[in-house]
Parts: structure tokens; C-alpha cells; sequence
């Protein structure tokens, strides 16, 4: 397994599918990886995913579970109750994140937090922090995150999120392409779309597809053919001017 | 369980009433992910067993003084549907399901990487759809299965077989004649990765020597079921492996 592991490292990366107690290496200074564990010098994988190597480092990618906060993430979240300093929110994660009144772009007075957001509301954050406890919280001190309003939110499965946004942004610009649809994407698993109706129900779908078929091979082909059909737009129409702002950056 | 020799013939020229050996186990079949609200789910029929498994979490242990500041706590529930059985079981937890509930629970911290969840709650519901004897060995079996396919991050897969003895005779995997007319029944839930036993109960009266076989042949049971549910797994993933890199971003 080991050698076998360098030879690996030598070319792309190799994934193969693991399941819990797995063996994913062995050898000495065997360093955990996400998704993994030492037992009597044998890596194992603690989830169901993908097994690779990065950097001489195993990991697993999972291919299901709920969301896990990490610092920087951008994320969406709503609104679940207001304070008179702060708001508690859902960030689809297991723990309940605040949102501090000091952490928005805007200067809120003691007690006056419900003029700006309500109950049900939906942010564009970043997760300020996780300490050890698992405790979160969250921020929208930057200059791209706001209220999202308008639109529709909809969740996805979160360990499906890279590939709805694709290599740097590609499968999201490839739906923007033929739908016009404006889309966030929170690391989270929620999305956010705005445009015209019809074209939401297509780029919905677009992103179901995607959810189903993301751990198969051409995907992206599969997703062009579908937005052809769908759409009925070939894609290559000149982006309206002033293309209303650009895919979100992640 | 009568304790003693019920005078029942379960033994005849060495084949048991459905002419099984004595250390011969019924037919079992898992699939994963059958449910697509639940966070994990699987489906295992063990001959005349059907048993239904849905896993949900990790998330906020509600209500809140069940929440563990260290890790998560692990909440089974083992539900018989009235229909399950030929007389119609009366609906609702009674003192036989809770007491199963609770040693599934915990047959299932054993491996579940709690610490890695604190305040939080994995919840696994077994629904025993139908039942033919060894049902709580069935449902902690396909337990194990929705927990790894609900990306819950574990040492590994556990799996619960029964042994215990009719006519005298030392067998694996009770059915429903030698469950009611036998002489003891050894429930065993065991780790195939580490050898440890997680679940152990018995009624009835077996010698020393009896238990000590009865105890091997249903690890041997668990071993056999434990590569069943790998099957499970991989197959549910099996197109997995080999997906394409064109739109993997991280």
C-alpha cells in the first residue's frame, strides 16, 4: 500500500472510494489527514468518500454528511431570532451561529437590531470563527456580503457544493450563461438564485442534475446538453451589458 | 424461551425446520440510501426480517438538557410497526423497544467518533417493518450502514448477529420457532476492526462451553454480515472511484 501510495503521488491524484475503518495507508509518521484515523500504525478512514493523497497527507472526501462550519467559509444564512444586540442564525450546520450587531456594515444602535434584519431574513456571511467547542459565529463585515434580497434560496447536499461551482466558478458561469440566473453559492449548501422565473426553474433543475450525477465522470457535458434543452438558448448569446454582476467569486 | 427442552423438534437429521445447517445464517440483503429526506438511510431484509434505518445529524441535540458539552450523544429509536407481527403490535415505545433502543444507542457510541460533535445528536430511527426473530441484531446491522451513509464519521462498521440453542444443539441465527421454543438466544453486536464486542445479551441457560460456541459462531455471523454491508456501501457508490477532475474546485 505504500509504495503503491508513492507511486500514486506521483502522477494526478488518485481517488478511490473508502467506508468507515477502511485502511487507507500504513507506514511511520503517518499524518491524519480529514476524514481519518490512527490505529496501531494503520491510517484509517472514520467516514464514506473518496480516499486521496495531498502533499503526502491522506484525506477522505466525504460524499454525504451535514455541513461542518470552518473559518472563512462564505456562507448563507437565515435569520432565526432576534436580540437586542445580535442575531441568532441558521447556517445549516449543527450548531445555531449569532451574528453580533458590531459584525455588519451597518451602525445599529442598542435594541434596534429588527429595523435591519428579521426573523427569516437571508444573509450573504463568512464564518468569523470556530473555536474548539464547535462554537460559531459569524460575520458580514466585508465588502461582498449582504442581505440577500429577493430570489430564492434552495439547499443542496453540502459535500455536493464544489461541483455546483465548479472549477474556479465554471459550472456557475455555465448556468448563468444560458439562464441569466444570478446564483450565490454558500459553502454551506444553500443557493441563492434571482432572474426570471421560468429560467430559476431551469438552473433548480440544472443544480439537481448536477447534485445527482456529481460524482460521475462528464459531467459538465451533461449539464451543457441539459441547459441547451432546457433553456432553449444556445449559450452564446452576448452577456447582456452590464451582466449583473460577476458569479460568485468562490 | 422456555429455558428448558420445550419438547419442540427444531432439529431434525442435523437440518433445522427451514433446512438450514446449524451454523448456517439466513439470507440477508442491504441496500443504502433508500431515503432521500434522511441524511442516511438503508434497507436490510434478513429472511423473514424488514428492516428500515434512517440516520439524521449530527444535529442540535434538542431538548437541550440532553446536549453534551464534550461530544454528541448518540439517540437510537427501535420501533416495531404494528403490522410488524402476526397479532398487531401495540403503537408506541414500550419497556422491550426502549430497552433495545438503549443498547443499539450504545453498541453505536462505541464507534461513532463523538468527540468530534460536541452539544450535538446523531439520531438513528430503525423501524422494524416486519418481523421474523432477531430484529434488534437486524436493526443495529442496518443501523451501521445509514450511519456510513449518512457521512457520520466512525471507526468503522459494526454488525449484530444472534446464536443460541435449540434441541441442545448450539445455532447461529435463530428464526421464529427456535426463538419461541429454544432454549437460549445470544444476541451479539460485534466491531470486525478491532474484535471488540459492542452488544451483548442473553436469555435462556447456556454451559460454559455452549456459550463460548455460541459466541464464536455468531462472530463469525457478524463477520459474514459485516462484508454484506461493505457490498452495500460500495455498491451504492460503486461509479464513485472514477469520477472526472474537470469541475472538482475546493
Amino acid at each position: 500500500m505504500n509504495t503503491q501510495a508513492q507511486q500514486e503521488s506521483q502522477r494526478a491524484p488518485q481517488r478511490h472510494l473508502v467506508i468507515p475503518g477502511d485502511v487507507v495507508a500504513e507506514g511511520r509518521n503517518l499524518k491524519t489527514g480529514p476524514g481519518t484515523y490512527v490505529r496501531d500504525g494503520k491510517l484509517y478512514a472514520a467516514r464514506l468518500g473518496l480516499a486521496e493523497e495531498r502533499q503526502g497527507v491522506w484525506g477522505v472526501i466525504p460524499l454525504s454528511g451535514v455541513y461542518q462550519p470552518r473559518t472563512g467559509d462564505t456562507i448563507i444564512a437565515i435569520i432565526t431570532e432576534v436580540g437586542p444586540s445580535n442575531w441568532l442564525t441558521d447556517i445549516n450546520a449543527p450548531y445555531p451561529a449569532p451574528l453580533h450587531s458590531s459584525e455588519t456594515p451597518w451602525k445599529i444602535e442598542f435594541g434596534e437590531t429588527s429595523e435591519y434584519l428579521k426573523a427569516g431574513d437571508t444573509v450573504l456571511a463568512k464564518i468569523l470563527f470556530v473555536d474548539e467547542t464547535k462554537k460559531t459565529q459569524i460575520t458580514m463585515k466585508e465588502p461582498n456580503l449582504k442581505k440577500l434580497e429577493g430570489g430564492q434560496v434552495i439547499e443542496i447536499q453540502p459535500s455536493k457544493v464544489a461541483r455546483v461551482i465548479g472549477r474556479q466558478g465554471s459550472m456557475i458561469q455555465l448556468i448563468k450563461r444560458f439562464t441569466d440566473v444570478w446564483m450565490v453559492v454558500g459553502q454551506n449548501g444553500r443557493v441563492w438564485l434571482n432572474g426570471e422565473v421560468p429560467m430559476i426553474r431551469v438552473a433548480v433543475n440544472t443544480i439537481r442534475l448536477i447534485e445527482q450525477e456529481a460524482h460521475r465522470s462528464g459531467l459538465t457535458d451533461k449539464v451543457t446538453a441539459y441547459l441547451k434543452e432546457a433553456s432553449g438558448r444556445s449559450g452564446n448569446e452576448p452577456q447582456p451589458p452590464a451582466s449583473r454582476g460577476s458569479a460568485e467569486e468562490f | 424461551m422456555s429455558g428448558g427442552n420445550s419438547g419442540v423438534e427444531l432439529i431434525k437429521n442435523g437440518k433445522r425446520l427451514d433446512g438450514r445447517r446449524p451454523d448456517e445464517m439466513r439470507n440477508v440483503t442491504i441496500q443504502a440510501g433508500v431515503l432521500h429526506r434522511a441524511d442516511g438511510s438503508a434497507y436490510l431484509e434478513w429472511g423473514g426480517n424488514k428492516v428500515l434505518a434512517a440516520v439524521y445529524g449530527p444535529r442540535e441535540a434538542v431538548p437541550r438538557h440532553t446536549q453534551d458539552p464534550n461530544r454528541a450523544v448518540v439517540k437510537c429509536r427501535y420501533n416495531m410497526a404494528a403490522f410488524s407481527v402476526d397479532d398487531r403490535k401495540r403503537p408506541g415505545p414500550d419497556r422491550r423497544s426502549q430497552e433495545i433502543s438503549k443498547v443499539i444507542g450504545e453498541a453505536f457510541e462505541n464507534v461513532i467518533l463523538t468527540e468530534e460533535f460536541p452539544r450535538a445528536s446523531v439520531d438513528v430511527n430503525i423501524e422494524i417493518l416486519e418481523a421474523e426473530a432477531g430484529t434488534r441484531c437486524a436493526g443495529l446491522t442496518a443501523a451501521a450502514v445509514a450511519l456510513a451513509d449518512a457521512g457520520i464519521p466512525m471507526k468503522g462498521l459494526i454488525a449484530a448477529c444472534a446464536a443460541g440453542k435449540v434441541n441442545d444443539t448450539v445455532v447461529l441465527d435463530l428464526g421464529k420457532a427456535e426463538d419461541n421454543f429454544g432454549q437460549a438466544d445470544l444476541p451479539v453486536g460485534y466491531n470486525p476492526h478491532t474484535g471488540e464486542i459492542v452488544l451483548l445479551q442473553m436469555d435462556g441457560h447456556l454451559s460454559p462451553e455452549q456459550f463460548d460456541e455460541a459466541m464464536t459462531m455468531a462472530v463469525e455471523g457478524c463477520k459474514k454480515l459485516y462484508e454484506i454491508q461493505k457490498q452495500a456501501l460500495y455498491g451504492r457508490y460503486s461509479d464513485a472511484g472514477s469520477r472526472d477532475h474537470s469541475g472538482g474546485a475546493e
